[in-house]
């Protein structure tokens, strides 16, 4: 099925190795002082940005570039399968597969089959939030080359991380790392993949 | 908690199935070749089946997406390999990257949005499979509002309990504050005085509806054999709570303490009278009788207090009990607030 590759080969593709250059990163210990610093490099005209941080910084998004998310139409989607699939469901067993008349009831009818139309509709929506914001994430990952800057660990702690990515058409190691370090940022490295 | 007390509650009716490896089959619509049947969609035993199960399908997605980030802290801070490890395959290889955040913050409140009319709808569900029945007592058409009263009651009670000795041993007083408790007794005040309103209704109805039976049901209720249970039901949870309109009593930790467990046991009686009053004199008198539970019933029910209270402390003791992140990212605005005013004094 999948086609045949030396781990190297691999590596090619994700763009890993430690020959490889992935970005380079800078430190903030504020979380203002993040967002300003990523609207600046994004003036500089940079759009491969990203940031680390221990919580949800307000405004960053804007800062560099990030579009909001798409999860919401992914969840609604799935909602209106939940639903589909309760009123089929419970139709097919009642009407065509399974009918029976039990005190003179109706074999289907939209008033008593809503209870369980609503849970469903509930419950694929809400395993659709959770992989889907998984999936738009690229989570699971076992290794990822932001592990590699020698303070990776700090972002899920106390401080808020820069990253200029080095697939950004402007990147240029020496001279990114230079304008780091010109809008505050204090630690920077050039990360290898 | 709610995960926890879930996983106990379902004990009791998969125990009643008798053969609990085949109640699969019966419980959920999965095409089989044991009974080879379908369940009866329009029974509202079914519903509550679905209800229960997704309720405690999405409880498990909410806490454990609430976990992430935070197991993500607990990983890069670990120092002993074994937990490095076990945190990296639970955190799934976040590492708060804005753009994990920004789905992150959407999935949660989708989530959120969810868990809101969820929580309606099993206590609603739950309670139709009384209402839709025709005994006297169960056959009303107020248990959906009350049952949901009765349940965000018992469930901030059951919550101030674990939270009062959670706060004391953990240290966590700066966490959960007076004024966070003060508010959630005043929850409890407002619930505990909706389910007495129900219990009033309950009684103006089954006079007013002039239905013998179910005016015999509600005067054996309060003053039949089981007259006992159904006036401790009516102390803990009608009058006890009325407490807290004094300011005092609801910011006093022990008051608080004392009360949460006196409303548990009210709540435990309200569901015992329910059940126990309706059957014990329902429409074949062969079934009257007085009900006294096996040593079955009271060592399962002990039972159950035990696994809850083992997955509690085992989650109290590994896991973070409060969302590091959202501690963390409310200090820093406050601090950013603060910071923004100390600078305004200085000009």
């Amino acid at each position: 099925m999948l086609p045949k590759m030396n781990i190297e080969q691999v590596k090619d593709k994700l763009g890993i190795g430690a020959d490889k250059i992935y970005a380079v990163m800078g430190e903030f210990s504020d979380p203002h002082d993040l967002v300003k610093a990523g609207r600046k490099i994004r003036e500089m005209g940079y759009t491969k940005l990203d940031a680390m941080s221990p919580f949800p910084v307000h405004g960053i998004d804007a800062a560099i570039g990030i579009p909001y998310s798409r999860l919401g139409w992914i969840v609604v989607t799935a909602a209106i399968v939940g639903l589909l699939t309760a009123q089929g469901l419970q139709y097919y067993v009642g009407v065509i597969n399974y009918p029976l008349v039990i005190g003179g009831k109706p074999l289907f009818d939209f008033t008593f089959s809503i209870p369980v139309t609503f849970e469903l509709t509930v419950l694929f929506s809400s395993i659709t939030a959770v992989i889907g914001m998984l999936a738009l994430n690229g989570l699971p990952r076992l290794y990822h080359p932001s592990m590699n800057y020698k303070r990776a660990h700090r972002a899920t702690d106390d401080r808020f991380l820069l990253v200029i990515e080095a697939n950004d058409p402007q990147f240029d190691a020496q001279k990114s790392a230079a304008d780091l370090r010109s809008v505050g940022a204090s630690e920077v490295e050039v990360v290898a993949g | 908690m709610t995960l926890f007390a879930v996983m106990c509650a379902a004990i009791f009716p998969l125990f009643h199935t008798g053969r609990p490896w085949r109640a699969f089959y019966w419980l959920f619509p999965i095409p089989n070749t044991d009974i080879t049947m379908w369940q009866n969609f329009r029974s509202p035993l079914i519903w509550d089946v679905f209800a229960v199960s997704t309720y405690l399908s999405v409880s498990i997605l909410l806490w454990y997406t609430g976990l992430i980030p935070d197991v993500a802290t607990l990983r890069d801070r670990a120092t002993k390999k074994v937990k490095q490890v076990v945190f990296a395959i639970l955190s799934l290889g976040w590492r708060g990257s804005a753009r994990h955040w920004s789905n992150y913050e959407v999935a949660y409140l989708i989530l959120a949005g969810l868990s809101t009319p969820l929580v309606l709808s099993v206590h609603s569900v739950v309670s139709f499979d009384f209402a839709t029945s025709v005994i006297p007592g169960w056959h009303t058409t107020i248990f959906p509002p009350y049952f949901v009263a009765g349940a965000i009651f018992s469930g901030f009670a059951c919550v101030m309990t674990l939270l009062i000795i959670a706060r004391w041993t953990l240290n966590l007083h700066e966490l959960i504050t007076i004024k966070h408790l003060e508010n959630m007794n005043k929850i409890i005040l407002v619930t505990g005085s909706i389910v007495g309103y129900a219990y009033a209704t309950e009684l103006f109805m089954a006079w007013y509806s002039g239905n013998i039976y179910e005016r015999f049901a509600f005067l054996n209720r309060a003053t039949g054999p089981y007259w006992w249970a159904y006036w401790i039901m009516v102390s803990c949870n009608v009058i006890s709570p009325q407490f807290y309109w004094i300011k005092a009593m609801r910011r006093s930790i022990p008051v608080m303490f004392v009360l949460s467990l006196v409303v548990n046991v009210g709540m435990w009686f309200e569901r015992f009278v329910i059940i126990a009053t309706s059957l014990h004199r329902d429409f074949v008198p062969s079934s009257w009788g007085y009900f006294r539970p096996t040593i079955v019933d009271i060592s399962t029910f002990i039972g159950t207090i035990g696994l809850f209270l083992t997955l509690f402390l085992l989650f109290a003791r590994f896991l973070p009990m409060i969302a590091l992140s959202e501690v963390k990212a409310v200090r820093a605005h406050e601090q950013h607030t603060f910071a923004a005013a100390g600078e305004g004094g200085h000009h």
